[in-house]
């Protein structure tokens, strides 16, 4: 099975590195862009059955690092409980 | 002094520390590998030094923190042995734990090599006594993720129990409230981003860094 994990900066932590990318958009000329939030996608191929809490752990101890960071587990096929 | 040097695959700055640290305590450190499970006997010191650890993946310092080696540092540090993270270093011990917030990339996004003025923001530590609160150094910095953020709350209690052991005098970095560098709550971790251990000795075009070492050895003892 898989999953993928979002990882996401929290709210009002600052990201520069959106910024920038913001910033090149609207020199490209797209108009209409408020604002600009990177993050990382991380695709995981895990034995069937792994629980969701074994994933979350693997994201709490590594992934992410949840200071400055937020997560989201989506599993894409075997879903277990 | 016993010192330590801990290795990662990457880092770089760890002969310059190893070379700072045997000319004030007169003894060679032990360079202790990254899967090394436990440091030498009797150890009195531990540095983890500047670098691109693991090619800086997923996060600077992040594959670092969660090396064997960091298990033993751990327990070290919670038995009250001094140490301290220098540039990647720093990065590693606040992915491991040891000290709090994280280094996010600089908010200009540009790598910054270059000499930067700070503060002595604590004379009173462990590493800091031989300079004066207050006192005007320079350190260089050589960095990419070297800015720092935590929560409100931290920072309040950072500032509060005068843990921020360094500060910035121009802003290099986007590091909230410009710390360069800051103290664990026992006041025997020290994270900074500038390299003390690259201003030693006069040919390096300054000496600012020495009396850390200095300083650590005076308290510390042989």
């Amino acid at each position: 099975m898989k999953a993928r994990i979002f990882i996401t900066l929290k709210p009002g932590v600052l990201d520069p590195q959106g910024k920038a990318i913001h910033h090149a958009l609207e020199g490209l000329g797209f108009g209409g862009v408020n604002d600009v939030r990177a993050g990382k996608l991380i695709e995981l191929e895990l034995a069937d059955g792994t629980e969701d809490k074994a994933i979350e752990d693997m994201c709490r101890k590594l992934l992410a690092n949840t200071v400055i960071e937020n997560f989201r587990i989506e599993r894409l096929e075997g879903a277990q409980q | 002094m016993k010192t330590a040097v801990i290795v990662f695959p990457g880092s770089n700055c760890d002969r310059d520390l190893a070379v700072a640290l045997e000319q004030v305590t007169g003894r060679k450190p032990a360079m202790v590998w990254h899967r090394e499970t436990e440091l030498p006997e009797g150890i009195d010191f531990i540095g983890v030094p500047g670098g691109f650890s693991y090619g800086d993946y997923l996060r600077s310092g992040a594959m670092a923190a969660r090396s064997p080696v960091m298990g033993a540092v751990r327990d070290a540090a919670a038995r009250g042995v001094p140490a301290i993270g220098i540039c990647n270093g720093f990065q590693v011990l606040t992915e491991a734990g040891l000290l709090p917030g994280a280094l996010m990339r600089n908010a200009g996004l540009r790598f910054i090599c270059r000499q930067v003025p700070l503060r002595v923001e604590n004379s009173q530590s462990l590493f800091t006594s031989q300079y004066e609160a207050g006192e005007r150094v320079t350190f260089p910095v050589a960095h990419h993720d070297g800015n720092y953020q935590a929560d409100a709350g931290t920072l309040e209690r950072l500032e509060g129990e005068g843990r921020v052991a360094f500060r910035y005098l121009d802003a290099c970095n986007g590091s909230s409230n410009d710390i360069a560098g800051i103290l664990n709550d026992a006041g025997n971790v020290l994270g900074l981003m500038p390299h003390p251990e690259r201003v030693v000795e006069p040919a390096h075009g300054g000496t600012d860094g020495r009396r850390l070492f200095e300083g650590l050895l005076e308290t510390v003892g042989v």
